[in-house]
């Protein structure tokens, strides 16, 4: 029974089979008929698509978004550029064409040549930059002989301009044409060679939003280039603007401060961890990179001693010198080894075995409290911590702070700086932790490192108190409308632990060191608004006892961090000057600066204006001494 | 491991055929991608490392008697379930489509495995489950669950192109059961707002662009509708005799998008012109063929079926491949089996002939 059954459902599917192939067979026959019907009914059409008339792609580049300050001002927008391109595949006489060009327009052969070459492979009838960047009148030289150019034509490109010149140039960063590396790489496939790209800063980390979606046309062309019909368009979207979280005015005010001085300045809103500010000196024409770059002033850049390619605020790591001496003090006061009224009596140096660890001040500090420790700034105070403490319990609260890892400020490259660790050395060196090295970690020295971003968190910190917030230098991002497409909230990266009356008697310290007499950063005092910080001044190499005049890249680092105002925080400062020497004299008054700057802002419009004419005259006043030889410095010296 | 019996009994006619389509596809990736800078090996080299290393595969396939897919079927098909299931959690983490899953050493595509799977699954269930005059309404109930389960993981990834091709594989094998009229016209009245459901709901605008671009290629914005513009011109531009090896205008200017995996026939078409097309088809039509001979030649249902649903799942290839290059169908992404460049399909489709051999070999032991 069930055999039977089985045989004739055995039947039923050969059956089918057979019912199957024939389906299959008319499926198939189906593609030969079309392959006929394309191949050998209009074979001519196509063949006269694909040989004499050509299916061209005309490029329309993306105008990219614009970059603006918090209020709106706008430090990045575009400006048409026009650059010649050609389509090799049209051109019969590649040499006679490329004489003609150099005849015409007065360029290069060579690198013409060059970039024919190199544009060659990708190309399906898509036009290869030769130019970028030609004058008006080249262009017009250009139209004017169109017929006896055939295959070349003229792009427009929107190019950057930059509204504040080299203002926050290392934050903004700049464009530059695709590269070959890049065009080889993942993630860059609708990008063709001649297009421009976010190199650095915020163009970079934000090419996604920036860069729009590029447009063209689908044209067929004739064979002399004469447009046939358009087969398709497609408008290009205009890149969506990122409005930073930079103060403008404080930006500007900031890298005025610094003069000539090398160094990196970081402002950030204690409550949001909102950049307000992102200095790094001297700064360099972004503009002039999305260009070629001529050689004489590219020379320039890469010899000049205070590097001003590099972004200071992101990726230069210093000693924070005695700035570290807040994270030491609130180790003390966390483990206990000292509260408000420990006191330690400062002869000017202190012995460790056969170590001699000399105070900044020779003459000593006498008795010494918490408070006086940070207001003098005291060496031996924090020595005689240290040693209490070891070097892990010092990590352990610089860890609380976040230190020793980049904060994920947003740009590529960013520094973690170094909290060393006994751990940490074994696995480096593979030696063991000397008590002696805890010494100057105390005082930020030794293989302490932080960079900017840090400093400014951790003062921001100190501030608020315990939070960690993440730095960011974005605050939304909007359409070409205007439109809000994302808006970035604080990120909370965590919390210190620390409680809030060790934090009230560090911040007692911190306003003694600017407000009161033997207080080492009075230069960042306002009249109107309470400031507190702390001086630092990190060693670049070990002179010590000298007294002749340092070589320039020999100087101290000079450090200030502050915060104001002091009863109801909103911003934190770290200024860094490298080689300035003090941090009393060097980095104290352009944090003046920056707080005048700040606080003068958000007074209405007219008192500003009175207020911030006086406040300059006042800050220049300041300010100049720094610049000068450190002669008068007194009791703003801060070893 | 193998019988000497066995090795006289080799299907010599399935290897002919493989072979011929194979080497005929890495001689077209030659001419394909020789205007691409290429860093590393060359793609055809490549190629033939894929064609080698699923030849091996096929063969390790072979030589363990088909049966043992007969017990493993559900195993195999809970695995899949929790491969797919693992493809989608992961790929929620990386934002985006995701079709691999990365097993330490080597990567796998489980969408790609469940073609294979399905049909070992539904030779199966069918082999235990006869009917007689056709699979009624209440008989698919079950498959149709086995078959929605994967096919809406894989819909996830976003895979459509492979969850299609799962289904039409599904489809072919309970048509080869057998299926009643009135359980065909109760499908279609199902499907029809089903699908214009989906079309409303599930699709995404670029898969939905991609279909209006086919229906009308002018309406299209810049790209989308440029692939099949330009691969009908590459194909009819070729006329009876071809444009000559590595001669191409088209694909060596590079016109042609993704010219070496899904579009590699309209390169071939161009060069090789209508006669090199019919060669090329004719072999095609022939390993179907000689597919649907090993199904009608095998003496237990199992085997049957297998071989079914191996020979559907490389017929839908070629038909919707050759279709979409021919501006037939739409532009999924679907390869053509042994043809297009790409190691995931080589080691399916060989898999797939790996499966058929040993139905082959073995129809005179049972």
């Amino acid at each position: 029974m069930k055999e039977q059954r089985f045989i004739r459902e055995n039947m039923e599917s050969k059956h089918r089979i057979l019912l199957l192939s024939f389906v299959v067979g008319a499926l198939f026959f189906v593609l030969v008929l079309r392959l006929w019907h394309l191949q050998i009914l209009n074979v001519d059409d196509y063949r006269s698509m694909s040989e004499n008339n050509r299916l061209r792609f005309v490029p329309e580049a993306a105008s990219r978004g614009a970059i603006m300050d918090r209020s709106g001002t706008v430090l990045v927008s575009n400006r048409p550029s026009f650059s010649l391109a050609v389509v090799p595949q049209e051109v019969k006489d590649r040499d006679a064409l490329l004489d003609q060009l150099v005849s015409l327009l007065g360029l290069d052969r060579a690198e013409l040549a060059e970039r024919w070459e190199k544009g060659k492979g990708r190309a399906r009838y898509y036009p290869v930059v030769l130019a970028s960047n030609i004058t008006r009148d080249q262009v017009e030289i250009v139209e004017e002989n169109r017929l006896h150019l055939p295959g070349i034509e003229i792009e427009m490109k929107p190019v950057r301009e930059y509204a504040g010149g080299k203002l926050a140039a290392h934050l903004l960063g700049y464009i530059g044409e695709v590269s070959e590396d890049e065009l080889d790489h993942k993630g860059y496939e609708e990008y063709n060679p001649g297009d421009y790209i976010g190199k650095n800063g915020i163009e970079r980390s934000w090419e996604k939003d920036l860069h729009g979606s590029d447009g063209g046309r689908q044209l067929e062309v004739d064979a002399r280039g004469r447009v046939l019909r358009t087969i398709s368009e497609a408008y290009p979207t205009v890149g969506n603007s990122v409005v930073l979280t930079i103060d403008a005015n404080l930006q500007k005010q900031a890298e005025q401060a610094f003069g000539d001085q090398a160094g990196a300045a970081v402002a950030m809103d204690v409550n949001t961890g909102e950049v307000l500010a992102f200095v790094s000196n001297p700064g360099f024409d972004p503009a002039l990179f999305s260009g070629k770059l001529p050689a004489d002033i590219w020379k320039e850049y890469l010899e000049d001693k205070r590097h001003p390619l590099e972004n200071k605020a992101l990726t230069g790591q210093y000693p924070p010198g005695s700035t570290f001496k807040i994270i030491t003090a609130l180790a003390g006061l966390e483990n206990g080894k000292i509260d408000e009224n420990t006191t330690v009596t400062c002869n000017g140096s202190y012995d460790l075995g056969s170590s001699t660890f000399n105070c900044w001040n020779r003459r000593g500090h006498g008795v010494t409290n918490l408070k006086k420790s940070l207001r003098e700034s005291c060496d031996v105070y924090y020595y005689q911590l240290g040693e209490h403490l070891g070097v892990d319990a010092i990590a352990a609260t610089a860890k609380k702070f976040l230190l020793g890892a980049p904060l994920g400020i947003g740009l590529l490259h960013e520094k973690g700086g170094l909290i060393p660790t006994a751990d940490w050395k074994q696995k480096r060196f593979g030696k063991r932790w000397y008590h002696g090295e805890t010494l100057p970690v105390a005082i930020g020295q030794g293989y302490v490192l932080m960079t900017p971003i840090q400093m400014a968190s951790m003062i921001a910190t100190v501030a608020n108190e315990g939070n960690v917030f993440r730095p960011h230098l974005v605050k939304r991002i909007v359409d070409s409308d205007g439109k809000t497409l994302k808006e970035f909230q604080p990120e909370l990266l965590g919390t210190t632990g620390i409680s809030a009356d060790k934090f009230k008697l560090v911040k007692q310290g911190l306003f003694a060191v600017v407000n009161e007499p033997g207080g080492t950063g009075g230069m960042a005092r306002l009249h109107d608004v309470r400031v507190a910080g702390k001086t630092g001044s990190s060693q670049v190499v070990k002179l010590r006892n000298s007294k002749m005049a340092t070589p320039w890249q020999f100087r101290d680092h000079a450090l200030f961090v502050a915060f104001a105002p002091y009863e109801k925080p909103e911003i934190a400062i770290a200024v860094v000057v490298e080689h300035g020497e003090h941090g009393g004299s060097a980095a104290a008054p352009i944090v003046g600066r920056m707080l005048r700057a700040w606080f003068d802002g958000k007074k209405p419009k007219r008192e500003a204006v009175r207020t911030k004419t006086g406040g300059d005259k006042e800050d220049n006043g300041d300010a100049a001494p720094a610049d000068k030889e450190p002669a008068v410095k007194g009791d703003a010296q801060d070893d | 491991m193998i019988d000497r019996r066995l090795l006289t009994n080799i299907d010599w006619m399935l290897v002919g055929l493989v072979l011929s389509v194979s080497i005929l596809g890495i001689l077209n990736i030659y001419s394909a991608t020789t205007p691409y800078r290429v860093i590393g090996a060359p793609y055809y080299i490549k190629q033939f490392n894929w064609m080698l290393c699923g030849m091996f595969i096929a063969l390790v396939v072979c030589s363990v008697d088909y049966h043992i897919l007969e017990d493993l079927s559900y195993w195999l098909y809970g695995l899949l379930f929790l491969l797919l299931l693992a493809v989608l959690i992961i790929g929620r983490r990386s934002m985006g489509a995701t079709r691999w899953l990365h097993l330490g050493f080597f990567t796998v595509q489980p969408s790609e495995l469940m073609k294979i799977v399905i049909i070992v699954t539904f030779a199966r269930y069918f082999t235990n489950f006869q009917v007689v005059g056709g699979l009624s309404v209440k008989d698919v109930l079950f498959p149709l669950g086995i078959l929605a389960v994967p096919v809406l993981l894989i819909m996830k990834q976003p895979d459509q192109g492979t969850a299609i091709l799962v289904i039409l594989i599904a489809v072919s094998m309970a048509a080869y059961v057998g299926l009643r009229w009135s359980t065909v016209a109760t499908f279609a009245l199902v499907t029809i707002p089903v699908a214009w459901l989906g079309w409303t709901e599930l699709l995404r605008p670029y898969q939905k662009n991609r279909i209006l671009d086919f229906l009308d290629p002018e309406r299209s914005r810049l790209g989308s509708g440029y692939h099949i513009i330009q691969s009908k011109i590459a194909v009819g531009s070729g006329g009876i005799f071809g444009k000559g090896y590595v001669k191409g205008t088209q694909s060596q200017l590079r016109f042609l998008p993704e010219q070496h995996t899904d579009f590699a026939f309209s390169v071939f078409a161009e060069e090789w012109g209508f006669i090199g097309c019919l060669v090329l088809i004719v072999i095609y039509l022939s390993l179907v063929l000689w597919g649907l001979n090993i199904a009608r030649r095998c003496n237990d249902r199992f085997g049957g079926l297998l071989a079914m649903g191996v020979t559907a799942m490389l017929f839908w290839h070629i038909i919707i491949n050759m279709g979409m290059v021919l501006g037939i169908f739409p532009v999924v992404g679907v390869p053509l089996p042994f043809f297009s460049y790409g190691g995931t399909s080589m080691i399916t489709s060989m898999v797939g002939i790996g499966i058929l051999q040993n139905i082959s070999m073995r129809r005179f032991m049972f």
